[in-house]
């Protein structure tokens, strides 16, 4: 007789850790029940990204590029589970690579978008991009895995920490990734996924006040009315392909810091 | 005339914790004993302002010349350092703004968009030298009109308008090598709201970078100060700018919403309050209409006990003092390290002693006039929550006019984190002074507002001025420095501050697109 196979239970990933939502909800997709996150599940996602940010960022950029050219490699172990989940080998095969590209500019892109600026004046004039702090992210349905990938490595490299939503109709490529990520340097916390309903989640993300920066990539008809809530603080607002690889991509989830100091004797 | 704040004679500070109106009485009223130190007295020394001609009444400027305003609603600017009426300016309308808005489309479809960008360039080096050339006339009408003192109009804001319109022609036929690959190309029509703190300058940092980028513009400047702008348009006549090409559209509030809302602006260009910034931001949800935003700050100027203290001194004044506060960087709060909290406090009242007052054509004045009514009276309200939430208050004796708006050079000692005049914007010359202990200190309060735009840091110590200037989120960090701009610089906020920036090769993007797709799938 044939051995029944263990099956997995997904659940959220917050903070470095794999919990139900809180609400105790499921709904299915892609033949599994996924967990249905709640307002408090979002917040506390949004409060665990916080927590793990200026870590992250602290980190030198040489360090967060081998941290995130370690998640090629746990990816690379996993290819076999996240082609499962995605449309296939390929789609696996360029999203680590992605992963790789990415990873290479965390110690480049502050030569390519920084500048020091010449001054009409005795002054040494610096500007850097820096991080803008926690990234919220609604992720596009397709491509499943590399959808994901495209929205959520630009805004890691620069040192932000991202809350993504994944997409409602394939959320299991999130999960099986946040189990590649949970064993990849990253601190707990820089990377959180919630998975549930866009219409409900999306919204509280975009209004949270602790949040910086907000990706509508993924958002489709909802994006008037979560824009108009991210206006609330201020936020960035990113508008990107679901399938891209671009240091642009990187530098619209930066600020730009200008330092200015006399020069003299 | 001026009236000296630090005069000859040593006069005995008014009780304190009056209302400035009360105290303004006082001093009104208040003879000066015999002088028991007697200095030489500054004569008036006021800028002539003849040079500056202006019409009774301005239309708005659409396609190259000043038309009549369809709503026929007409407003008065006015001299906030004597009331008078200036000029008669219109109120643009919906139809006003769409007929701006059709001029500046048309021009840009027929001919700016397709000019070769080296004579793109030439047209904006001949605004540059054409603002140099009429500069006298510029900043002594800027500071009629703004209140601001000429010292400043003349030595700050008309240097660096002309100098921004002359950094940015050079980008005009370089643009591809500030976005290689990418394939920048112009957005079309910018609409560009600016604020009366500094208005030839803000027109600057808006139109060059719009023009450079290829784009035509519709400016609308701010209510109280339209007149520089209305002047400008008369430069644009001179240097043979195609019609079209940049129009202003003169009103409040009412005249940016119209410009906000037309649906063929692909971009808004914004600078001013918070409140309004958001306001927009909301209106322009999902519209995709490029949006910058230059907000309110509420920057800590922070002091070590190892700074040069006189120097220092002299940055907090011209972190608070110029442009009589009106300026959304402003180093309005004070953060300064305990064991020299005294010292300082003391350093900084004596040269507040010295500060002078008065008739902002007046080339020894320091600090001029406020720039309205309606301005006067949010700064007296907040200073007056000041005092009642239980902050102490110091005003140099000081004269005010008897016309025009005005208000003293201010400190609150004894501030909590917790008051409003340390969380909200007061956009006046208002100083609250907070202490602390340790760097991680001082970077906790610093950061804990949700602005983002600025910050002073005041330290021998370059181990920690790098340390700090990491730390604070801020879009500039000025270290043993204040309030210094720059064309080739880049600036904007952080948080609730704003986004994109103004300056440098960073303020070109906000007023491009790109063609240059992403590496596609695969690298």
């Amino acid at each position: 007789m044939a051995r029944l196979p263990v099956r997995k239970t997904y659940k959220l990933f917050i903070g470095g850790e794999f919990p139900r939502s809180e609400s105790g909800r499921t709904y299915e997709a892609e033949g599994q029940n996924v967990a249905r996150a709640s307002r408090k599940d979002a917040r506390d996602a949004v409060k665990a990204a916080r927590g793990a940010q200026p870590g992250w960022a602290a980190a030198t950029a040489y360090n967060r590029g081998q941290v995130l050219y370690r998640l090629a490699e746990m990816m690379e172990a996993r290819a076999g589970d996240l082609a499962a989940v995605s449309s296939g080998k390929k789609e696996v095969e360029t999203a680590i690579d992605r992963v790789v590209w990415y990873a290479g500019w965390a110690d480049k892109l502050a030569q390519v978008i920084g500048s020091s600026n010449p001054v009409a004046g005795p002054y040494f004039n610096f500007s850097v991009p820096e991080p803008t702090g926690v990234v919220a992210i609604v992720a596009p349905d397709e491509p499943a895995l590399g959808g994901l990938i495209s929205r959520v490595l630009p805004a890691l490299v620069g040192g932000n920490a991202v809350v993504a939503l994944a997409s409602e109709a394939k959320p299991l490529a999130a999960i099986e990734l946040a189990e590649a990520i949970a064993t990849s340097d990253l601190p707990g916390g820089v990377v959180n996924f919630l998975t549930g309903h866009r219409d409900e989640l999306a919204p509280i993300l975009a209004g949270h006040m602790d949040v910086n920066a907000l990706d509508v990539t993924g958002a489709d008809g909802q994006t008037p009315e979560l824009e108009r809530l991210a206006a609330d603080n201020v936020k960035r607002i990113v508008h990107g392909e679901p399938d891209e690889q671009s240091l642009w991509a990187i530098a619209s989830f930066l600020e730009l810091k200008t330092v200015w100091h006399p020069v003299g004797q | 005339m001026p009236s000296g704040l630090g005069v000859s004679t040593r006069e005995i500070p008014p009780p304190r914790g009056d209302t400035m109106t009360s105290m303004a009485e006082l001093e009104r009223t208040h003879k000066p004993s015999t002088p028991a130190l007697t200095a030489w007295e500054y004569a008036p020394a006021p800028e002539a302002r003849e040079i500056v001609t202006l019409q009774d009444r301005y239309g708005i400027f659409v396609g190259g010349e000043f038309v009549e305003p369809r709503s026929s609603e007409w407003f008065p600017s006015l001299s906030p350092s004597s009331e008078e009426t200036l000029a008669e300016v219109a109120q643009a309308g919906e139809e006003d703004v769409d007929a701006a808005v059709t001029a500046a489309r048309s021009a840009f479809e027929n001919g700016w968009s397709s000019l070769a960008p080296s004579e793109r360039a030439k047209y904006l080096y001949r605004i540059a030298r054409l603002i140099q050339e009429r500069s006298r006339e510029l900043a002594v009408l800027e500071s009629l009109d703004g209140g601001k003192p000429i010292r400043e109009s003349r030595d700050v804001d008309l240097p660096l308008a002309a100098a921004h319109f002359f950094y940015y022609a050079g980008w005009a036929d370089k643009l591809e090598y500030a976005f290689p690959d990418r394939r920048p190309k112009p957005l079309g029509v910018a609409g560009q709201i600016i604020p009366w703190n500094f208005p030839l300058l803000m027109l600057a940092w808006k139109i060059a970078p719009a023009l450079a980028s290829g784009n035509t513009v519709v400016l609308k400047p701010a209510e109280t100060t339209p007149l520089t702008a209305l002047l400008f348009a008369d430069i644009c006549r001179q240097a043979e700018l195609p019609g079209g090409v940049v129009n202003i559209v003169t009103g409040d509030g009412r005249a940016g919403a119209a410009l906000v809302k037309h649906p063929d602006v692909d971009k808004i260009a914004f600078t001013g309050s918070t409140e309004v910034g958001k306001a927009i931001q909301r209106e322009l949800a999902g519209t995709g209409t490029k949006l910058t935003l230059e907000l309110g700050g509420k920057a800590a100027n922070i002091i070590f006990d190892d700074a040069a203290l006189d120097g220092a001194v002299e940055g907090i004044v011209n972190g608070i003092y110029f442009n009589q506060g009106h300026v959304c960087c402003a180093g309005s709060r004070l953060l300064v390290q305990e064991s020299i909290y005294e010292q300082t406090i003391a350093k900084l009242k004596r040269r507040l002693e010295t500060l002078r007052l008065g008739d902002p054509l007046d080339k020894n004045t320091d600090i001029g006039a406020i720039n309205s009514k309606l301005q006067l009276e949010k700064i007296t309200e907040l200073v007056e929550a000041g005092k009642e939430e239980g902050a102490e208050i110091y005003q140099p004796p000081c004269r005010l006019p008897e016309k025009g708006y005005w208000f003293a050079p201010t400190v609150f000692t004894n501030v909590a984190q917790s008051y409003r005049i340390a969380q909200e914007e007061i956009f006046g010359p208002v100083l609250s002074v907070l202490t602390f202990r340790t760097p991680e200190e001082a970077v906790e309060k610093a950061n804990n507002t949700p602005y983002g735009l600025s910050a002073g840091v005041w330290t021998e110590k370059g181990s920690r001025i790098l340390w700090m200037a990491q730390q604070l989120r801020a879009g500039v960090v000025w270290a043993n420095t204040f309030n210094r701009f720059d064309p080739s610089s880049p600036f904007g906020g952080y948080k609730e501050s704003g986004f994109g920036r103004e300056g440098g090769r960073h303020g070109l993007e906000p007023y491009l697109r790109f063609e240059g797709a992403s590496e596609p799938w695969g690298g």
